[in-house]
């Protein structure tokens, strides 16, 4: 269960997609979130799937992979889906009981849910071919400008990357303990939902403490190396853009113009 | 009353980009009352090997026999594996939760079944045996020392009254006394039970002393499997592998190379020392 959780895991593999600037990928994944919603024509999701599958053939993750990673998202996409599809009023196709279906319904359903579907495919494309520390350089550079207005651009930056590192190790550490109690007999399985919420006790408990232990000693790791926030911070390998960002901002930009364009 | 793993193949993640072999066509018998030392590197596939022999990680093939039972066949009852293959992990103190020692400690009794009274005897017993005072035992785990926390953690699979007792790393992070201890521990509870005891460490000094039997695993295979003595005559070969042999008998290897008459074989100071005072005529 918890080790199909790929969504946000990075996947090492060398790839153009790898190789760009994460700044691009940062911006690029905002400027296809937007041109999502550009478009009113099912027309628009022929243009941006079609940029979606370049994206994930040039970066060479398995499309079992990215689709595995959609697993958690299909409650909430059903979810929506089915509210979309009973709630919005019109052109009445059938009724049953309090509901009714509407065309209009059925178009705000499929529109929805593809434009989720697709939002989460995309956004998550930049995880896994962006390292959690590429990632926040990427963060930082880019909210930059907000520095002026007080905000505390690099402390935010951190903390979404040592968050996103975290996921992995605190599941690792999950599965760790879950076999470790399961070696003393504990059953996670069978039982009614009373009984399995009990039998998670002796697993978040460990997995809080660890959670402080583990961050107790990375501020200690930290404070030992004198981290003292952003300020006169200089980076080792600084970011810049090379000749793949240009193509991957032109690329960007058509994708924009079409989504604008389109019938 | 014999665990037998049968031509044992295991992968990580199978059918993605990470897959890889942790363990080739392992085959092993594991008698009554043995003390086994199982030896490897980091990443040699001995955490993995040993999480198959109570049933944790199913095997992609190979069967594997707890009392001549497949513990694949759909009626046999896992629990009861587990209850009879006790399984401590590494770092062992990680995974205690409850509120006071003994509640912690009665978590594998009362979950294999036990009725209280026989749980609570088990769960006293486990203390005793691993040296925590009745002084300790309402106290909250949490503000033991991390010595007495790891025997905590060992008396909670103790408990369960296991016929084999396997330990992944238990000295590891224990400073050298908090290590003898341990391993003195465990000699004590095989010595007094009668019950195998499967020591998986990546330290040769640990296991020659205490161990009967030495298992080494390189890279998903097992290289070795003898008494330690023979084992620790393939020196070259173990260097390959990443594993160091025990420092004295290095030391008496050098001086036999040196032309001095001492027995290759020692494995421990004393033996060391007597060996090469009688060889040098003292």
């Amino acid at each position: 269960m918890l080790r199909d959780l790929t969504i946000g895991q990075y996947y090492p593999v060398e790839s153009p997609i790898h190789r760009l600037d994460p700044r691009t990928k940062f911006l690029g994944t905002i400027i296809y979130v937007v041109s999502l919603f550009l478009f009113k024509s099912f027309w628009g999701f022929l243009l941006t799937g079609g940029f979606l599958v370049m994206v994930t053939v040039l970066a060479r993750i398995p499309p079992k992979y990215v689709i595995k990673g959609m697993r958690p998202m299909l409650f909430l996409l059903l979810f929506m889906m089915i509210f979309n599809l009973l709630l919005t009023p019109g052109e009445v196709i059938g009724e049953w009981w309090i509901f009714s279906v509407t065309k209009e319904g059925i178009y705000a359903a499929l529109f929805m849910g593809l434009r989720l579907a697709m939002l989460v495919l995309g956004s998550s494309l930049m995880t896994y071919t962006t390292t959690p520390n590429k990632l926040t350089a990427g963060m930082e550079s880019v909210f930059g400008f907000l520095k002026i207005f007080k905000v505390p651009v690099h402390e935010l930056a951190m903390m979404i990357s040592i968050a996103l590192r975290f996921i992995p190790i605190l599941l690792e550490e999950t599965n760790k303990i879950m076999k470790a109690q399961q070696a003393r007999g504990a059953d996670f399985e069978t039982g009614g939902p009373i009984k399995r919420a009990k039998a998670l006790i002796p697993i978040l408990i460990p997995l809080f403490i660890s959670s402080f232990r583990r961050a107790g000693e990375l501020a200690e790791a930290m404070e030992a190396r004198c981290y003292h926030g952003g300020e006169g911070r200089t980076k080792m390998k600084p970011l810049k853009y090379h000749i793949g960002d240009l193509v991957a901002y032109i690329v960007l930009a058509g994708l924009v113009a079409g989504c604008i364009f389109i019938p | 009353m014999s665990l037998i793993l049968d031509k044992i193949n295991y992968y990580y993640s199978k059918g993605t980009a990470f897959e890889s072999k942790a363990l080739k066509n392992i085959s092993l018998t594991i008698p009554d009352g043995e003390f086994i030392g199982l030896i490897g590197h980091t990443g040699s596939g001995k955490s993995t090997l040993i999480q198959h022999m109570n049933g944790l990680i199913r095997a992609d093939s190979g069967s594997i026999y707890y009392n001549g039972q497949d513990i694949y066949d759909k009626d046999f009852k896992m629990t009861e594996l587990r209850r009879k293959v006790g399984l401590v992990f590494q770092y062992p103190e990680h995974q205690l939760f409850e509120a006071t020692v003994i509640k912690d400690v009665l978590f594998g009794p009362t979950n294999m079944g036990m009725d209280k009274l026989k749980a609570e005897l088990a769960a006293y017993g486990a203390l005793k045996a691993v040296g925590i005072g009745e002084d300790l035992i309402d106290a909250s785990p949490f503000e033991l020392s991390g010595g007495q926390k790891r025997r905590v953690a060992i008396a909670g699979v103790l408990a369960m009254s296991p016929e084999i007792l396997i330990l992944d790393e238990p000295t590891a992070g224990l400073d050298p006394a908090g290590r003898t201890e341990i391993l003195r521990l465990l000699k004590k509870i095989h010595e007094d039970n009668g019950i195998t005891v499967i020591l998986v460490s990546h330290s040769m000094e640990d296991v020659a002393e205490y161990a009967e039997r030495l298992i080494v695993i390189d890279d998903g295979e097992i290289k070795y499997d003898d008494e330690p003595r023979k084992v620790f005559t393939h020196i070259d070969e173990l260097r390959k592998t990443g594993l160091e042999i025990p420092e004295c008998t290095e030391l008496v290897g050098r001086l036999a190379d040196l032309g001095l008459k001492v027995d290759r074989s020692c494995l421990t100071v004393d033996e060391a020392v007597a060996s090469i005072l009688q060889s040098t005529g003292y």
